[in-house]
């Protein structure tokens, strides 16, 4: 097995007297695609966002290809290669689609934005995604559909050299279709060597994709295990209770928030 | 419903440039060009989904004249007109400052007298004769250099390094006690301006207070530090100053005029149908060419006209010629021809836009929004320093009540009134004209038609009150029809 790509470990975080996350400790590994699961409210979108730099955490250490790093704010994390679309879509309603994909990197000179080869680039992106149903690159995202806006965050993130994609929930808005196709998308990103995180509360397609899975339960990581040394079952059980036959915490009962 | 092309395209992240004619024969139905029918189409259900822009300002605008003209013989004459033009260029600069500010969902309260401020640091080293320390008294000088260094200071803390250059020449001028001149008055004025506009955008930005209470405190304040400067019933004068004064109210000649006429519409044209026509041969999003053209025609009649008429003589009496285009039309053209290029072409501009339309997606995306939000205020307060200079010029004096009464809430509503959102992330420098030029014919025709201050205030507080409403109404529009 390879080394992880992301390597986490004794990652804590608390907002106030909530302490969200405990100790977590989380690999993502070049070439997988692993899945991060749990209840909601368990933590996902919280770790995802202390990956990102959105959060600070309050203690826990990441390395980033074997070396130790910090980051502190989302331009950090860009400048790694890690990519994320947040379940909050983040997206500026007033700015068109091109706007968007490319906003805080901007291509041309910060005095004569280069938009000939935003437009281009963005075109492409969308096309490589079929996304057939938005009229132009150029429509504010402020008159586009749900799963319209979840396709351009999406499509913001593949358009980067990215080594690390975390995705969060990214098909929970969208229609059978456009599911299909970021499945597809996840795979081949996985496929092309790139570590990639899936949050998602659909089993059947954690199975379909993932190579591995995380459970995490009220804030611990419970288990991590190859996707295919698990079933459904329990991989539902260690989500709602915390433990599964010999996978998972010892006592549950005395996990609190 | 899976896609056979992009299921056997295995590298399609990052560069899918090599297959990208595929690609965009791919892309649906995305649409680059339009026919003028579909254009037309277009922007009738834009305007029904509640984007106006500035479209219900430019209806009032004509409603307003048409109905003044009818009302008063003198309102279309060609000196009242550009009489006009000067009256309302210094509340048009102050507000398009302004739509700085609203385009990341902030109020600046204190535009206003800050402004004032810059007028009377201006008026008084002109009539001292650069001895700022003599006019001011020894402790009110020192303080003035400690705030200008504390803008300095505080811009640079926020890595404004512009604000803290403009902040430290200003102390250069000031404290080196240099003879009047026009041009160091107005350079002076527009430093003040800065260190004033560094101060609050860091206390909004960085220390985090509401703008509405940081500018609220600062009106009260500025309106206290002008008094002090120019004491109480106390009156500047600045027009023995040719340069000074012949801001507002001087002309451009003749030739000047005609010269301004075809760089202005002769560069809108080709910046238009160049780009155009570029974008097109590039395959991008582009509107119709005949709807370019149309644009770039009805600019240049506009342009072509108003010099026309503006190089008649206007005197009104027949012993003087008043002939050219007021200057305030090229100051405030090069301000709007700037003011635009900044939001539409620059990463500044952009991140502006995406700051206040949703401020954690800009600071996701790695925009420094803490540094952009207080950058603002820089602009606003600078730009307030730029009409403070014109409307001083056309009074001719600078009195204790510069920049106070309605000065700011004049900009603020030309600034709404034009189409700039006070929600944020919507609005362009072009909306301050439009709605300047709306409350300035207001003013202007109730004056005419000698109504008392009474009548003008309602009529312009009611003129507000629509342009708000239909900015109001046109946001639920626009969310309503957004899902
Ligand atoms: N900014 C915040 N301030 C305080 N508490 C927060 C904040 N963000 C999240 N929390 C708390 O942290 C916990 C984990 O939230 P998080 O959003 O990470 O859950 P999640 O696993 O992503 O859930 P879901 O499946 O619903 O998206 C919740 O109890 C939530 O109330
Ligand atoms: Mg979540």
């Amino acid at each position: 097995m390879s080394e992880p790509i992301l390597h986490i470990t004794g990652l804590n975080k608390t907002f106030g007297p909530v302490h969200v996350l405990h100790d977590i400790d989380l690999d993502v590994r070049a070439g997988e695609v692993t899945a991060l699961v749990g209840d909601n409210g368990a933590g996902k979108s919280t770790l995802v966002k202390c990956i990102a730099g959105i959060h600070g955490a309050d203690s826990g250490t990441v390395e980033f290809q074997g070396k130790p790093v910090h980051i502190r704010s989302p331009k950090d994390a860009a400048e790694l290669g890690i990519e994320v679309v947040y379940q909050d879509l983040a997206l500026a309603d007033n700015l068109d689609i091109v706007q968007n994909m490319f906003l805080g990197r901007e291509r041309g000179s910060s005095w004569l934005l280069d938009e000939a080869s935003m437009e281009k680039a963005a075109r492409e992106t969308l096309a490589s995604l079929s996304v057939r149903t938005v009229k132009s690159v150029r429509t504010p995202v402020s008159a586009l559909s749900g799963g319209q806006r979840q396709t351009v965050a999406i499509a913001k993130s593949v358009l980067w050299d990215s080594k690390v994609v975390l995705l969060d929930e990214p098909t929970a808005a969208l229609g059978v279709a456009q599911t299909r196709q970021v499945l597809d998308l996840v795979r081949r990103l996985a496929e092309q060597g790139l570590g990639v995180v899936l949050i998602s509360h659909n089993m059947a397609d954690v199975f379909e994709v993932a190579d591995r899975i995380a459970v995490l339960y009220l804030g611990r990581m419970v288990a991590e295990v190859h996707t295919k040394d698990v079933t459904h079952g329990q991989v539902v059980e260690l989500i709602t209770a915390g433990r599964s036959g010999d996978i998972g915490l010892a006592r549950p009962e005395h996990a609190v928030l | 419903m899976n896609d056979p092309v992009n299921q056997k395209e295995p590298t399609m992240t990052q560069t899918p440039t090599e297959s990208s004619n595929t690609a965009i024969t791919d892309f649906g139905i995305d649409t680059t060009t339009m026919s003028t029918s579909e254009a037309v189409r277009d922007y009738v259900s834009r305007l029904r989904a509640g984007q106006l822009g500035s479209l219900p300002a430019l209806l009032g605008l004509v409603a307003l004249v048409i109905m003044f003209a009818s009302l008063s013989d003198v309102f279309l004459s060609l000196n009242n007109l550009a009489n006009l033009l000067a009256q309302g260029a210094g509340q048009t600069i102050i507000a398009m400052g302004i739509v700085f500010v609203l385009l990341v969902g902030e109020i600046d309260l204190s535009a206003g007298t800050a402004s004032g401020v810059a007028g009377a640091v201006l008026a008084m080293h002109f009539a001292e004769n650069g001895n700022l320390m003599g006019g001011m008294g020894s402790t009110v000088f020192v303080l003035f250099l400690a705030a200008l260094g504390l803008g300095a200071v505080l811009a640079a803390l926020l890595r404004i390094w512009a604000g803290t250059a403009i902040s430290v020449l200003g102390i250069v001028i000031a404290a080196s006690g240099m003879a009047a001149n026009p041009w160091i008055e107005m350079l002076l004025a527009l430093c003040t301006g800065t260190a004033i506009g560094c101060i609050t955008g860091y206390l909004v930005s960085r220390i985090g207070m509401p703008s509405f209470v940081v500018t609220l405190a600062l009106f009260l304040a500025w309106q206290g530090v002008i008094l002090q400067f120019i004491g109480e019933g106390g009156v500047i004068g600045i027009s023995s100053s040719p340069v000074l004064n012949q801001v507002a109210n001087g002309n451009l000649s003749v030739l000047g005029s005609w010269v301004l006429c075809v760089v202005a519409v002769g560069g809108f044209a080709a910046l238009t149908l160049g780009r155009h026509y570029s974008r097109l041969r590039r395959g991008l999003v582009t509107q119709p060419t005949s709807i370019v053209f149309f644009k770039a025609g009805a600019m240049a009649a506009i342009g072509i006209a108003a010099t026309a008429l503006l190089t008649i003589n206007r005197a009104p009496n027949d012993n003087i010629v008043i002939t050219g285009v007021p200057y305030v039309v090229p100051i405030v053209l090069g301000l709007l021809v700037i003011g635009t290029y900044v939001l539409n072409r620059t990463q500044y501009g952009r991140h502006i836009y995406a700051v206040g339309g949703n401020r954690e997606a800009a600071r996701r995306a790695g925009v420094n929004v803490t540094k952009i939000r207080a950058s603002v205020f820089v602009v606003c307060s600078s730009v307030a320093a730029l009409g403070a200079i014109v409307y001083s010029s056309k009074v001719g004096s600078v009195d204790p009540q510069a920049g106070g009464l309605n000065t700011l809430l004049f900009a603020v509503g030309a600034a709404v009134i034009g189409g700039a959102s006070l929600f944020g992330g919507r609005g362009r420098v072009s909306d301050a004209v439009i709605g300047g030029s709306v409350l300035a014919v207001v003013a202007n025709g109730l004056g005419l038609l000698s109504q008392p201050a009474a009548v003008v205030s309602i009529v312009t507080g009611l003129v507000l009150l629509l342009a708000a409403t239909v900015d109001a109404l046109s946001r639920r529009r626009a969310a309503s029809a957004a899902r």
